[in-house]
């Protein structure tokens, strides 16, 4: 049932597409597998741990697995059928980063402005383990 | 005591005025889109019945132009109507992007709110929104004449915003 779906899917974007257009079209996307998962359970369970890992735009602080907002099922159907395709999670990651910015990704990119970010952590372990040393020596 | 014997009062106290300040604080961020700056995403959508759709060719290489992301269900789009027919009677043309809305529905609004559209593509399931790297509506995308998106307004226009974009359209021509 998904599989035909998938395939109206393509039709209309094919169908919808102007004839000689020079620019690739959007990759397809299944509307459907916004609510569907994915056949294959390794793939779903790729798309399910990437979905866990992106921002819902319109709800605050929402994973898009966890929101039923519309743009969350829209952003659902698009990682499902990127990823369905053979597109690696980390590139669909990258390209809503492109669309987004940062804050649409849960896993903060490792780069020299959020050296702060990643470096307090460290940090207050050490102090926190200096502290201890001396209390409890 | 001594007064080093205080610092982890203090330090606590401090936590809790930070705490207490920013808590209570909502936490939702206007998140801008990434794609100012960058060129049209590729799409293509269809139109209404009797009308022709919109595709990535239609907005590239014939700007500046703006790109509407409007809905006959939101209600600031209403509001903003009036706004976007003074920006399509100035001579900037728009493009309307219908989110997620029935070709009846969005009939009816334009007969009711005016048609200041060039075109009007139907983003059926979001996906042209999610290309533009846009967020809800009403949205507004100036695109200058290479094709670049220049200019991401969120929300509705107001009077006051005409002015402005219509400088920023010059700008870009």
């Amino acid at each position: 049932m998904a599989m035909s779906a998938r395939q109206l899917a393509v039709a209309l974007l094919l169908a919808a597409a102007p004839a000689g257009a020079s620019p690739p079209g959007p990759p397809a996307v299944d509307p459907a597998l916004g609510t569907t998962p994915l056949a294959d359970p390794v793939q779903e369970a790729r798309a399910m741990a990437l979905m866990h890992e992106l921002r819902c735009l319109t709800c605050q602080n929402q994973t898009i697995a966890d929101s039923n907002a519309d743009q969350a099922e829209a952003m659902r159907a698009l990682v499902r059928s990127r990823i369905a395709a053979g597109e690696p999670p980390e590139s669909v990651r990258a390209d809503l980063i492109a669309r987004y910015g940062d804050w649409v990704s849960f896993r903060p990119p490792a780069r020299p402005d959020t050296l702060a970010l990643w470096a307090v952590p460290a940090l207050a372990l050490v102090v926190g383990a200096l502290v201890a040393r001396r209390l409890f020596r | 005591m001594s007064p080093a014997r205080l610092l982890p009062l203090l330090a606590l106290l401090a936590l809790g005025v930070f705490l207490a300040l920013n808590l209570g604080r909502p936490q939702q961020a206007t998140i801008r889109s990434a794609m100012v700056g960058k060129p049209v995403p590729a799409f293509a959508l269809p139109g209404l019945d009797d009308r022709p759709g919109l595709a990535t060719a239609d907005i590239a290489g014939n700007g500046p132009v703006l790109v509407n992301f409007f809905a006959s269900w939101c209600l600031p789009c209403r509001v903003e109507a009036p706004q976007l027919k003074a920006l399509a009677d100035a001579g900037l043309p728009i493009h309307g992007i219908a989110l997620r809305d029935s070709p009846e529905d969005i009939e009816s609004f334009l007969v009711r709110h005016g048609d200041p559209f060039g075109r009007i593509g139907l983003d059926r399931e979001g996906q042209a929104a999610i290309a533009f790297g846009s967020s809800g509506v009403p949205e507004t995308f100036l695109v200058d004449r290479a094709g670049v998106i220049r200019l991401q307004h969120q929300g509705e226009i107001r009077p006051e915003h005409v002015a402005q974009i219509l400088a920023e359209a010059r700008k870009w021509r």
